[in-house]
């Protein structure tokens, strides 16, 4: 059964390994993965704890479906206390890590505490050892993974492993598994490198009994059916997530120079086509790869066509790849933008992060703001591509003295730079916006304003009000499961109605990171792909879990409302540019100046903004601070946290 | 005739979803272990190649089993295991030069692919058809061509290459 998967608690100071069952009651209030991670995380840290320090609580899971007869639930979640925001750290990846894991007879890891030499935990049928390595320490993230199958003498074991970045504690490096599989964002491998925590590796032939396995199958086959039938899946598993470049680039979606326009000229030899060309002359006619069972395949395979890092294999580039390493910088070149997601993969980094920190320097140096005494002679000037190659590898290992500000993330770098370089970072709550120019897009903005973990465009994102979908579809989409009669607009510039959709949205994806599943596979960026309805199928054929459309709602905003509570508690308040739910001036401020006709000019109006932000807390149940009302904590049965069931 | 799994790894993007369909369908069971289909993997150079069984004529399985529970099924195209007579000694394990047979340590069993009765799972749902279900002497045809078009693409850029000479 999926549910007898247990959650194990590791100390790394006493060596000290327990594990438990989930119980019954406490999956139905959570489900797993992200969702019963943020509860965990609430429970196991202490307010203002250390992020860096042995006290930081790090949770590694997969979601309640994961290796069960569901595509696509691939998914593993890593959570702690984040080093570069300070509030709710959060990292999702694909790959073949969590299922494993699943096998090997878990679902959730707590791990706490600090080793005194590198080590790894390997996790075996139900065994855990923590083992020496000391050997490992100091190795790339593919290196890292083949070292311990060396060690362990077993080429099927899995890994998730933080790179030199993570080892160096670069406050955005990532934890990683296969070639370019990311936990990105918030610095998951930076908490993995402070704890000598090197890797997890697991290896599992456990059985995972299916609780209605000849209908889980025939609607997996529907599922699957359906999901390689959305046309964005077919484009997806043909160029991969670079085929939304060439459409917002030619709109107008695109930040370059920083922040100073909004569509990347002479972009094409990073167009998706281009890049494809290069995967096929490299790779062959099929070069794309996909995670645990699914059929996307929405991952490109390369090699490094020239230069000197020829003939290196990698994976990807993703959609952010293409903008951090080429049109933030203005180096819209193929072999840049393939040697930086190469390198970054490599050291365990995050690209997104990298690209806009590297942006925004270059911003400043040409300002005058950085001189050449701090980048130690590099030339940091925007479209030079040699640069941001050197610039990737300063930080990871820290290099020089712009290499190390910038290693400790956005807000530690500007007050190190000092003068007014904090204008110019495109930040929310300490980390990085991607690469994506929200100011003709209401919706979008306020998703990276209010996401949970900082910017971010993977956790409340209405990707599908670009499509200005019919007043019907929007609301047979957004009026499910829970009725809404409000207004819904299908103009991408509008403001009325946004609030709803991001609310929509945050609880979409928090039930398929609690279920594992990949959000390809939801209601991101098709509009016809299956949510709530399906998933409480899914859920019963595979574990036997009877829960309606509406409990599983129900169950993602408890999720949410946890990790707002988690950000609460650690300082987040509404209006706080460092630690609040606002934009950079710039978004109000300066309009966009190229791009389509509904996007050049525009701006985000911050009078409406402010308003969709009230509207926003409304729906959740917030008050005017931000702070969730006592009535909406009670009818989440929040009332009590922290409850410590696990 | 009866139909073969015909495997082209070229077109594998090694998610695995096989072997996945494989375990439920015959088990009820997820679990890589229980799979007749395997995708063994080079993750550092992109290679991932499903291997499952052949259905040798001269079985080695077949031929090396000490109590006559495998046995040729022409109509089906398939060598099968009888488990009302197989006595578990993993001789056929020891033999297959394909590692496809395979020994299951919790049900305590031998394990071969059946070719689902007709029907293979995996083949069902392959979308990039890197396992698929044809004639037999349909396998022979296809190989030809592919490598034919390798031969010919070679052939192109030879003379291109003569030609900038």
């Amino acid at each position: 059964m999926p549910l007898n998967r247990k959650i194990a608690y590791i100390d790394l100071t006493t060596g000290d390994i327990q594990t438990k069952p989930i119980p019954l009651e406490v999956r139905k209030k959570f489900l797993g993965g992200r969702g019963l991670d943020a509860y965990l995380l609430y429970n196991h840290t202490k307010k203002g704890c250390d992020p860096l320090g042995p006290e930081n609580t790090l949770l590694i899971s997969g979601g309640i479906l994961t290796a069960t007869c569901a595509s696509a639930t691939a998914r593993t979640h890593i959570m702690a206390k984040s080093p570069l925001t300070g509030l709710l750290g959060s990292a999702n990846m694909g790959g073949f890590f969590a299922p494993e894991m699943a096998w090997a007879g878990f679902h959730h890891l707590v791990i706490k505490g600090k080793a005194k030499n590198p080590v790894y935990i390997y996790i075996h049928n139900g065994e855990i050892e923590i083992r020496d390595a000391r050997d490992i320490w100091g190795k790339t993230v593919p290196d890292s993974q083949w070292a311990i199958r060396e060690d362990l003498g077993d080429q099927e074991v899995k890994s998730c492993v933080c790179g030199p970045a993570g080892e160096n504690l670069v406050r955005f490096a990532n934890v990683m598994t296969g070639i370019k599989n990311s936990g990105g964002r918030s610095g998951m491998g930076c908490v993995m490198g402070s704890k000598n925590l090197k890797a997890v590796a697991t290896r599992g032939t456990m059985d995972i009994k299916i609780a209605r396995p000849a209908e889980a199958l025939e609607y997996n086959k529907r599922f699957i059916d359906q999901i390689v039938s959305a046309k964005v899946n077919q484009t997806q598993g043909v160029l991969g997530t670079p085929f939304i470049w060439g459409a917002t680039n030619s709109w107008g979606g695109v930040r370059t120079r920083n922040f100073q326009y909004n569509q990347c000229e002479y972009a094409d030899d990073i167009e998706p086509e281009r890049i494809d060309e290069i995967c096929e002359e490299t790779m062959g006619p099929h070069h794309m790869t996909g995670c645990y069972g699914c059929q996307v395949h929405c991952r490109a395979q390369y090699k490094i066509p020239e230069g000197p890092y020829a003939g290196k294999y990698d994976e990807g580039p993703e959609y952010t790849s293409q903008g951090a390493f080429g049109g933030e910088t203005d180096t819209p070149r193929a072999l840049t933008v393939l040697v930086g997601n190469h390198l970054v993969n490599q050291f365990g980094m995050d690209n997104l992060e990298t690209g806009s920190l590297i942006s925004w320097a270059m911003e400043l140096y040409e300002l005058g703001i950085i001189t050449s005494k701090q980048t130690d002679g590099v030339d940091l000037r925007f479209g030079n591509d040699e640069a941001v190659v050197e610039m990737i590898e300063r930080i990871c290992y820290r290099k020089g003295w712009l290499g190390d500000a910038l290693a400790d993330g956005g807000i530690p770098a500007a007050e190190k730079i000092g003068k007014n370089s904090f204008d110019y970072l495109i930040q929310v709550k300490g980390m990085s916006n991607l690469h994506s120019d929200e100011r003709a897009t209401p919706g979008l903005a306020l998703n990276i304003a209010t996401a949970s973990r900082g910017s971010d465009h993977l956790r409340s994102r209405p990707a599908i009000d670009l499509y200005h979908l019919p007043q019907e579809v929007l609301k047979k989409i957004y009026g499910n499961p829970v009725p809404y009669d409000g207004p819904l607009s299908s103009e991408h510039t509008e403001y009325v109605g946004k609030p709803w959709q991001v609310f929509w949205h945050e609880n979409c994806y928090m039930g398929v990171d609690c279920l594992g599943i990949c959000k390809y596979h939801t209601t991101f960026l098709g509009a016809t792909l299956p949510n709530f309805e399906d998933w409480s199928k899914v859920l019963y054929y595979n574990t036997g879990i009877e829960m309606t459309p509406e409990e599983i709602w129900e169950v993602a905003r408890r999720c949410n409302m946890i990790e707002r509570l988690f950000n609460l508690r650690e300082g987040l308040t509404r209006d706080d540019l460092n630690k609040g739910d606002m934009l950079n001036h710039r978004y109000f401020d300066e309009p966009c100046r190229r791009g389509a006709i509904d996007v050049v000019g525009r701006k985000i109006d911050k009078e409406k903004f402010i308003k969709m932000i009230d509207e926003l807390y409304e729906h959740k149940g917030l008050d005017e601070d931000g702070i969730p009302k006592p009535e909406t904590l009670q009818s989440l049965s929040l009332e009590n946290e922290p409850s410590h069931l696990l | 005739m009866a139909k073969a799994l015909y495997i082209d790894y070229q077109k594998c993007t090694g998610c695995r979803l096989c072997e996945l369909v494989c375990a439920v369908s015959h088990d009820g069971i997820s679990n890589p272990a229980r799979s007749r289909i395997r995708v063994i993997k080079w993750e550092a150079e992109g290679l991932y190649i499903p291997m499952s069984c052949q259905q040798c004529q001269e079985a080695p399985c077949m031929n090396v089993c000490p109590v006559k529970a495998i046995s040729r099924d022409e109509e089906m195209g398939r060598v099968y295991v009888d488990y009302d007579v197989c006595i578990g000694c993993r001789a056929c394990v020891g033999v297959c030069p394909f590692g496809a047979m395979s020994f299951n340590t919790i049900d305590k069993k031998v394990l071969k692919c059946d070719l689902c009765d007709g029907d293979p799972q995996c083949v069902r749902f392959c979308e990039v058809k890197a396992v698929d279900f044809v004639e037999a002497d349909e396998v022979c045809i296809l190989k030809s061509r592919n490598a034919a078009e390798r031969v010919s693409a070679a052939g192109k850029e030879a003379s291109a290459l003569e030609a900038q000479l």
